[in-house]
């Protein structure tokens, strides 16, 4: 699903770099990312996603060179391919929970919204719970049920990949296992890849695989002097 | 564009408060100076057209806006006045047709005017209701004179005295309704009109009493000399003109020296009116000779120039509240920033996500505008009624 090599990354400003030699990630594997805050987590998530792009190196995700394509080509491609997940939920206030799920559909023409894919949002709000709440704006649900729309936005279109930011950062413990067992059992069903950074340890026994920016340090790939990180498969 | 559309909607909805303010804010900035211009412009018309319908009028020395103002629209108080010895003049002039106006006493808040029946012809007043004024006594209302008055053709109106503290003063006459006038959307809707010799009766210059050759009235003789007979104020005046004592209406002096307002000239040709209005140009001459058209045209003048400094004013204010506007817009889609990152990173395309965070200045804008272009239209639709009722009132 997801092949890097030789990856490295600069923000235009700061000393911050990253440097990925090989990471691979097989289709249906679910993955967690630990590491120090500041090591690179969500910048990785970032190039995986096509929201960034590496300064060198090859980035493929579901078979695609994300860094060979202009802007339009990344958006249509994340939109269509990527499930997205964050840690403060990023719904938009004024848009009722329905409407938020449907958002995907509504901004890009990548998509098309039609009376399946309202069904498909309605039965998936139904499955985690929140099915009785798709009338109400999104400022008046609690944490857990906004990370619950989040989740149901971000597997409506159906994505092979799931990109998972912190998604049970702000969540209580019931609601984390909630929220984890709708990703999971999506991956599960859908044969598709989730990929969560995370610095929650418990949860980590879910997961098939975990990533630890830390153990690339050990390696002495990171080069000295700068917060460069590295990480490789 | 349609799902976009729908989000941009929801968001001014949801904002429903600061949208309605900012609407409120560009549909005031937009209509205040043009609505205002319509309404100038409506009311110059207004004023213009009834002027421009009056060739010459004559009154005694004075401005010749109040001379304009009382005669046209029955509105400025004239303290000086001409004679009827100035109709008669211009009529025997030859050069043009002179119909006198009185415009001096009130019915309630409503002008009663002195007039002949030349007027009703000249401006083209017609009896809805009822008949003309033939005798003494008698008087037609106005369209909105009749609705304010509540009274039509065989009912009364009675003038307003002008001082309840005079003895000596203008006393109340009750004169009979004969007609209602046909609605002109002029200052002649609101007016009462009545002959020239009713208003003098009003005016005191020509009364009834008791007939001091009969019996009845002998109480009040004090003396006899010749033919004139001296009385006491036991006798009885009367305050209505009715079939049994029209007859002993009667007026003192000759009528050329009775005061009227003006005098409406009408000339019989151009040239006519030329010669007419160099007869009166002499500074010898108690009275002038304007034409109306040229005294509204100066109001306006000065109007027009209040008009642009108000619209300068407004202007500015307008200048202040949009930048006001701007502003709020400006903060807001500074508030929408992680919205914005966050539609960016889920993969929403360029133009929908730039079309959604600036939909608030485009609804509001085009909304604001389409209010303000609706308020214009409708002033101009309806604004010179509502000027006419303004002038009117």
């Amino acid at each position: 699903m997801i092949q890097i090599s030789q990856l490295h990354f600069r923000y235009p400003e700061g000393d911050f770099a990253l440097r990925v030699p090989e990471l691979t990630i097989e289709r249906g594997e679910t993955v967690a990312m630990i590491g120090p805050s500041g090591s690179g987590k969500t910048t990785l998530l970032s190039l995986m996603a096509g929201i960034r792009t590496p300064a060198s190196g090859d980035i493929r995700t579901a078979g695609t060179d994300v860094g060979t394509l202009d802007e339009v080509g990344r958006r249509d491609f994340r939109i269509r391919t990527i499930g997205l997940v964050f840690q403060e939920f990023e719904l938009l206030e004024y848009l009722s929970v329905l409407d938020n799920v449907l958002l995907p559909f509504r901004i890009s023409p990548a998509l098309r919204l039609d009376a399946t894919v309202r069904e498909r949002a309605a039965e998936l709000a139904g499955m985690v719970g929140i099915g009785d709440k798709l009338d109400r704006h999104a400022n008046l649900l609690s944490q857990g049920e906004k990370q619950r729309v989040a989740v149901c936005r971000a597997l409506l279109a159906r994505p092979p990949l799931i990109l998972a930011d912190e998604p049970t950062g702000n969540l209580d413990p019931t609601n984390k296992d909630h929220v984890l067992d709708i990703l999971f059992d999506y991956a599960r069903s859908s044969e598709a890849t989730l990929v969560t950074v995370t610095h929650d340890h418990d949860l980590l026994e879910r997961f098939d695989r975990v990533i630890d920016f830390r153990d690339f340090y050990d390696l002495g790939i990171a080069p000295s002097g700068s917060p460069t990180t590295a990480a490789g498969s | 564009m349609k799902d976009t559309l729908y989000l941009a909607w929801r968001y001014v909805a949801y904002h429903r408060v600061k949208s309605a303010i900012l609407i409120a804010s560009i549909t005031l900035i937009v209509f205040l100076p043009v609505g205002l211009n319509v309404l100038v412009t409506q009311s110059a018309e207004q004023l213009t057209s009834r002027a421009e319908a009056t060739p010459l009028l004559l009154g005694a020395k004075g401005s010749p806006l109040e001379l304009a103002l009382n005669s046209l629209y029955f509105d400025a108080e004239l303290t000086a006045r001409t004679t009827h010895a100035e109709a008669t003049r211009i009529d025997d002039s030859g050069l043009a047709r002179a119909i006198p106006l009185y415009v001096r006493f009130r019915a309630r808040d409503l002008p009663i005017v002195g007039t002949t029946l030349d007027y009703f012809d000249f401006r083209g007043l017609r009896v809805a209701e009822g008949r003309q004024i033939a005798i003494l006594g008698e008087c037609v209302l106005g369209a909105q004179a009749a609705k304010l008055l509540g009274t039509g053709p065989g009912g009364n109106v009675v003038s307003s005295p002008e001082s309840v503290f005079d003895l000596a003063g203008v006393y109340p006459l009750k004169m009979n309704v004969v007609g209602v006038l046909e609605r002109s959307f002029s200052p002649d809707d609101r007016a009462v009109f009545v002959d020239l010799k009713t208003a003098w009766v009003i005016e005191g210059l020509g009364h009834g009493h008791q007939d001091l050759t009969q019996p009845q009235a002998a109480g009040a003789v004090l003396g006899r000399e010749g033919n004139t007979i001296q009385a006491n104020a036991s006798l009885v005046q009367y305050n209505e003109i009715t079939a049994e004592n029209r007859d002993s209406f009667h007026f003192h002096g000759s009528l050329d020296d009775f005061p009227i307002t003006a005098v409406m000239a009408v000339p019989h040709d151009q040239k006519s009116g030329v010669i007419l209005l160099g007869r009166y140009q002499g500074d010898e001459e108690r009275t002038q000779i304007v034409r109306p058209e040229v005294v509204i045209r100066e109001l306006l003048d000065t109007v027009f120039t209040v008009q642009s400094f108000v619209v300068a004013g407004i202007l500015l204010v307008s200048a202040a509240t949009l930048a006001t506007a701007v502003l709020v817009l400006l903060l807001s889609l500074r508030l929408r920033r992680r919205e914005i990152e966050t539609l960016v990173k889920i993969g929403g395309s360029r133009g929908r996500v730039a079309f959604l965070v600036l939909s608030e200045a485009v609804i509001v804008v085009v909304v604001g505008g389409a209010l303000a272009a609706g308020l214009t239209l409708l002033t101009h639709r309806f604004g010179s009624a509502a000027i006419r009722a303004l002038l009117l009132s």
